[in-house]
């Protein structure tokens, strides 16, 4: 199935709509965000395609536990590195965001720091499996890693920025954006933004999965 | 049974050798001798932050050796004797032990030399317990991945300290009770959030161990 091309015309399609409708396209004029708005499109959709990267890895990485085939290992990997560059990407876009509507590109705020931290152990996946030499060993350690990490994401992005107050909507005494979003920008966040990204990143993510196992059977075979 | 027998002999060994113990609370006294020579006698938020960070720094260096200093053909024997998951148990449970005794001298110290700014220090005795356990929990898990990994303890450093943010957070929040008479509201659900945590640790540890264990 992903070997098709009709998701990747999908794919082009979708993040078509989303940039011409996020920036041509009609938002209401709210106070302070004004049209920075349109950022729900890039930056909140970065985050939910990282969950699915990260969630797809995970997977990978028990069912490399529960039969240890490499190709397995080479699937969990790409997708954690697929999700870091879509995190980081959503860091990245948030902050801009916010240092035109908070008044500074960084201000100390839980869900800032739990995503700073969440990259931060993400990053340290990828450290500790360069450290090791040894093939079966990283991929076992890795998974191992994988799954630790990916439960202590819940605590950092999901439920201690939800627990104080927090700039960000969802937070206690934070301002509210999704119970009032108007219908057409709905459209194209949940129709165009959030597929999009996600199938971007499966995009990559397939290529260079199938990279990395042609240069492994280029290796096994020499 | 077998989680009680490989307890006692952590117990034994480290009566015998001492090793650690002394190590440790040479290092304890040290480090917060040093914290009272540049810093004095701090207000509360920063010796409510100085508190936590020592904990951190004790329990890498207290707990990093329970796996490093097994060496291969010990882990062997164990292997053949006993289950993983008994294993680590009493592994936890050993480094749990180690870490409220590290965590009661410090408050000790912390309490001698840089004065005493709460006002129920009662409940910081609890939280320090709580905190010692939860940060324990975490660096056994990850001494265990490091010592598999065959490096040392930067190698813990490295993986652990993003791993334990959030604890530390939380913990640096939750001591608020023992300092203010007028409490947020929020707290208790930190407590149990906490709390939670610690089971998540434990159950990860004993359901991902024995992949780490065979060779």
């Amino acid at each position: 199935m992903l070997r098709q091309t009709w998701w990747k015309i999908l794919c082009v399609l979708l993040l078509a709509y989303t940039v011409i409708a996020g920036f041509l396209g009609a938002v209401p004029a709210k106070p302070i965000v004004n049209e920075t708005i349109r950022n729900l499109y890039f930056h909140v959709a970065m985050w939910m395609a990282m969950m699915v990267f990260l969630s797809v890895s995970v997977v990978y990485a028990i069912l490399y536990l529960r039969k240890p085939n490499h190709s397995y290992d080479i699937y969990s990997l790409e997708y954690a590195k697929v999700g870091i560059v879509f995190g980081t990407l959503g860091i990245v876009t948030g902050s801009e965001w916010a240092g035109f509507t908070w008044g500074a590109f960084w201000s100390n705020d839980p869900k800032q720091l739990g995503a700073v931290i969440a990259m931060l152990i993400y990053y340290a996946y990828l450290v500790f499996r360069n450290g090791i030499p040894d093939i079966d060993k990283r991929a076992r350690l890795g998974a191992v890693y994988n799954i630790f990490a990916f439960a202590m994401l819940f605590p950092t992005i999901w439920i201690l920025p939800r627990m104080v107050e927090s700039l960000h909507p969802g937070g206690m005494g934070g301002n509210p954006a999704f119970n009032d979003l108007d219908s057409r920008m709905a459209l194209v966040w949940v129709v165009g933004a959030i597929p999009g990204w996600t199938l971007l990143g499966v995009w990559i993510a397939t290529l260079r999965i199938r990279l990395a196992l042609l240069t492994e059977k280029k290796y096994s075979n020499s | 049974m077998k989680i009680i027998n490989l307890l006692k002999k952590d117990l034994l060994l480290e009566v015998r050798q001492q090793y650690t113990f002394y190590g440790i609370l040479l290092y304890v006294t040290a480090t917060i001798f040093v914290l009272y020579l540049s810093m004095g006698q701090p207000e509360g938020p920063v010796w409510k932050g100085l508190f936590w960070m020592i904990q951190l720094f004790i329990c890498v260096n207290a707990v990093a050796k329970s796996f490093l200093q097994e060496g291969r053909g010990r882990l062997l024997y164990f292997y053949s004797i006993a289950g993983a998951r008994d294993f680590i148990l009493a592994k936890l449970v050993f480094n749990a032990l180690l870490m409220i005794l590290m965590s009661g001298v410090s408050l000790v110290l912390f309490l001698f030399m840089l004065g005493d700014p709460m006002g129920h220090e009662g409940y910081f005795v609890l939280i320090t317990c709580l905190g010692g356990v939860s940060l324990s929990l975490v660096f056994t898990f990850l001494s265990a991945l490091a010592a598999r990994a065959q490096q040392g303890a930067a190698l813990m450093a490295i993986l652990g300290f993003p791993l334990v943010i959030p604890q530390l957070m939380l913990l640096n929040r939750i001591s608020t009770i023992a300092f203010e008479d007028v409490l947020q509201g929020g707290l208790g659900w930190m407590l149990g959030i906490m709390a939670g945590l610690d089971v998540l640790l434990v159950v990860l540890a004993i359901i991902l161990f024995p992949f780490l264990w065979k060779d």
